[in-house]
């Protein structure tokens, strides 16, 4: 009796054990998994209620998880994953050297003939190719515009027009700096970055021609001790006289919060404090690019390109995933992405509807000024010394003014060429 | 049996004593794994370089880079420089504030001791992120107190953002260190002050020592030895400093290196920062030639300082 009772239990329990496996095997059959690694944990709830709803209605069969880790440890942990085998099957880039040192060992697949790739401009695809520009490895998604958001309540105050040329600019400091009532400019040099990011990357394109002078200092034709890079570093030396007092001690945080409690009327900006600025400022804000040197002159913004969606070479489902990628390259993605997230702009050739009058002022500027990237972050600052990490050091000295801007350039050239031999 | 020829097998031959061994391994296994291991392998990795994604043995060629090539030394040499400054201030003011606090708590009329001493040493158990935030919000010229405080008493003229300016922000962060840690040489100074036998000082009060004749002739050389051994503490203390220049002046150690000790150095080579990649190899470098100015300094202390307080000791 036992025994009978004991043989029906094993034999239920197979049964239905086969039955579980049957029905997952069905299942994984029909519908294909892609996780995707990335390092952007504050857009889970965009992928998960916007992005991914909207491929997988259009793509049935193929189910899209969006699988993020923390910022500082998504290099290490995603290494760590593609060795053992267990990344995920689209991974998010970084721009440069680090992608493309994963494109080396082979952990991510080239799609320079992705369907959806002919979307982008060569500068969009720059970030994720090789040096020589042959293959690509990451779909570009989103970028970061630079300029100048400033307080339109304040300007309406004191009478002020937008500035397009320098002069104009400066005259506008003057002003808001003689009323007293505002601080001409958020900035600090605490922090370093901003000095350079928000400073020298910000104005720089406009002196050096974007694009024109970026490829020209990596093969080596032009030196960052040439008047057009050393420009920017002059324009940044008359900044001090307009920035808040003890500029020296103010750090990225504190730039912030003066611009949006109505304490300052400019801030130099990237677009990605789109976002933020609109929640928290009570007055109405406005953009205006990098001014000219004299009107009518070109004008260039630094149109960086941030993040980009890259195939793991070793996927299980290359097809769906590039049917994924794909995807992210079509018009559609970009118009939910770049709505969900004000600021970060789409990459995409096609132009983009946006909601927000903000990010439509930055990302207007690709009309009528040429893009580039910020000049230090391709192929610059593989060695030692790091031009991007030292860019930021003598920018700061420049504004702080503990160093001139010919000794800046000289100090940074210096060390470019220590280990930087442009092929001839 | 009778009990002496017991006694002479066990002289005989001594049971091996198992117990020592077995007590000691804890210790010495969780030692070894997690300091002397590491140690020795930090040490390994020092001598090899990553050429081509394998490791490659290059002898002392990292330290030639690192002592040679100016793009490393120059930054060596002022993290350096940087951190014998932060811990020469730590001598001048922590210490003697230290010995100071703990002479005045030892003072049998002062009343509240234990509330000054809690409130002395709290700082020391904080975390440095705290520490680093707090005095960052502090010195801040925009929202800190700091610049009102001296307003308060006209001194406003004298405030500048010290953590921004080349020329003063080593020196206010190794004040902000100094209110961290005085803390614990005033614990150590005030046991040792508590431990001077009574006789000691009743002898001395007979022969007509007192007061800070008292301090300075019998106290202070009874203390001798605990003062060098916060010395020591604050040595070693100082030359692995990080955490408080990360949080408060991050990795860059600005403006313009001035806050750069060997321990942001050091990170900065491992780890990478932002665009520049990480070497581990020279890290490893770094972190060797710190382990030997510690060394040498525990050395210096050991065999010339300690040997010569001893007969202070009673």
């Amino acid at each position: 009796m036992k025994t009978k009772l004991l043989t029906a239990l094993l034999l239920g329990t197979s049964i239905l054990g086969t039955g579980i496996l049957g029905t997952t095997g069905m299942a994984l059959a029909e519908d294909v998994t892609l996780n995707i690694e990335s390092w952007r944990g504050d857009d889970l709830t965009i992928w998960k209620d916007k992005l991914i709803p909207a491929f997988e209605a259009k793509n049935p069969g193929i189910k899209v998880v969006f699988a993020p880790s923390a910022p500082t440890e998504y290099d290490a942990a995603l290494g760590a994953k593609l060795a053992a085998g267990s990344a995920g099957d689209l991974i998010t880039c970084r721009p440069f050297d680090k992608s493309l040192e994963l494109f080396k060992k082979g952990n991510l697949a080239d799609i320079s003939s992705l369907p959806g790739m002919e979307n982008f401009s060569p500068v969009a695809k720059a970030a994720w190719q090789t040096d020589d520009g042959k293959s690509s490895f990451c779909v570009p998604m989103a970028s970061v515009i630079h300029g100048f958001i400033y307080n339109k309540d304040a300007f309406d105050k004191l009478g002020l027009k937008v500035p397009t040329t320098n002069e104009e600019f400066y005259a506008v400091l003057d002003k808001i700096k003689a009323d007293g009532t505002y601080i001409p400019m958020a900035m600090g040099t605490k922090d370093l970055w901003e000095a350079a990011t928000m400073g020298y990357q910000n104005i720089g394109p406009n002196y050096w021609k974007g694009e024109e002078g970026r490829a020209a200092l990596i093969k080596g034709e032009q030196k960052l001790t040439d008047a057009d890079w050393v420009e920017p570093y002059k324009e940044l030396a008359k900044w001090k006289p307009y920035l808040g007092d003890g500029f020296e001690a103010q750090t990225y945080p504190d730039s912030q919060n003066l611009f949006t409690l109505g304490r300052a009327a400019i801030y130099p900006a990237g677009s990605w404090e789109i976002g933020l600025f609109n929640t928290q400022a009570q007055f109405k804000m406005g953009a205006f690019p990098p001014p000219v040197q004299k009107a009518g002159d070109t004008c260039y913004i630094s149109d960086h390109t941030d993040i980009g969606m890259g195939l793991n070479a070793a996927s299980k489902h290359p097809e769906e995933a590039k049917k994924f990628l794909s995807w992210v390259a079509s018009p559609d993605f970009a118009t939910i992405y770049a709505n969900a997230l004000p600021g970060f702009f789409s990459l995409n050739s096609t132009p983009v509807k946006m909601e927000d009058p903000l990010a439509q002022e930055f990302v207007s500027w690709r009309g009528k000024c040429k893009s580039t990237i910020r000049s230090t972050y391709q192929i610059l600052s593989r060695g030692t010394p790091n031009l991007e990490n030292e860019t930021w050091v003598e920018s700061a000295n420049v504004i702080n003014g503990t160093d001139t801007p010919e000794a800046a350039a000289k100090k940074l050239q210096d060390g470019l060429d220590s280990w930087y031999k442009p092929a001839k | 049996m009778d009990t002496e020829t017991m006694a002479a097998e066990t002289r005989a031959k001594r049971p091996i004593r198992w117990h020592v061994g077995v007590f000691l391994a804890p210790a010495v296994l969780v030692y070894t794994a997690f300091m002397i291991l590491p140690l020795f392998g930090t040490l390994q990795l020092s001598l090899f370089r990553n050429i081509e994604q394998t490791q490659v043995f290059v002898g002392l060629g990292n330290f030639r880079t690192l002592f040679g090539d100016p793009n490393w030394s120059v930054n060596f040499w002022n993290a350096l420089r940087n951190n014998v400054w932060f811990f020469i201030i730590h001598m001048l003011v922590q210490n003697p504030i230290g010995i100071l606090l703990a002479a005045l708590l030892s003072s049998p009329k002062l009343r509240f001791t234990a509330f000054y001493r809690t409130a002395i040493f709290v700082p020391t158990i904080l975390s440095f992120v705290i520490v680093g935030f707090a005095w960052k919000l502090i010195l801040s010229p925009i929202w800190g107190v700091a610049p009102h405080l001296m307003d308060f008493v006209g001194l406003k003229s004298f405030f500048t953002p010290w953590l921004g300016k080349e020329q003063y922000a080593l020196t206010a962060l190794s004040l902000v260190s100094v209110w961290q840690f005085v803390g614990i040489p005033m614990m150590l100074i005030y046991a040792a002050l508590l431990s001077i036998p009574d006789e000691v000082i009743e002898a001395a009060e007979c022969d007509g020592v007192t007061g800070m004749a008292q301090f300075w002739k019998i106290k202070l050389p009874l203390i001798l030895p605990s003062i060098g051994i916060i010395s020591i503490l604050t040595f070693v203390g100082n030359f692995n400093a990080f955490d408080l220049i990360y949080t408060a002046q991050g990795a860059l150690a600005g403006p313009n290196y001035s806050t750069d000790i060997l321990g942001t150095f050091l990170y900065r080579a491992f780890f990478g920062f932002q665009l520049q990649v990480g070497d581990p190899n020279m890290g490893a470098a770094i972190a060797t030639i710190m382990f030997l100015i510690i060394l040498a300094g525990v050395c210096v202390y050991l065999f010339l300082v300690q040997t010569r307080l001893r007969r202070y000791q009673f």
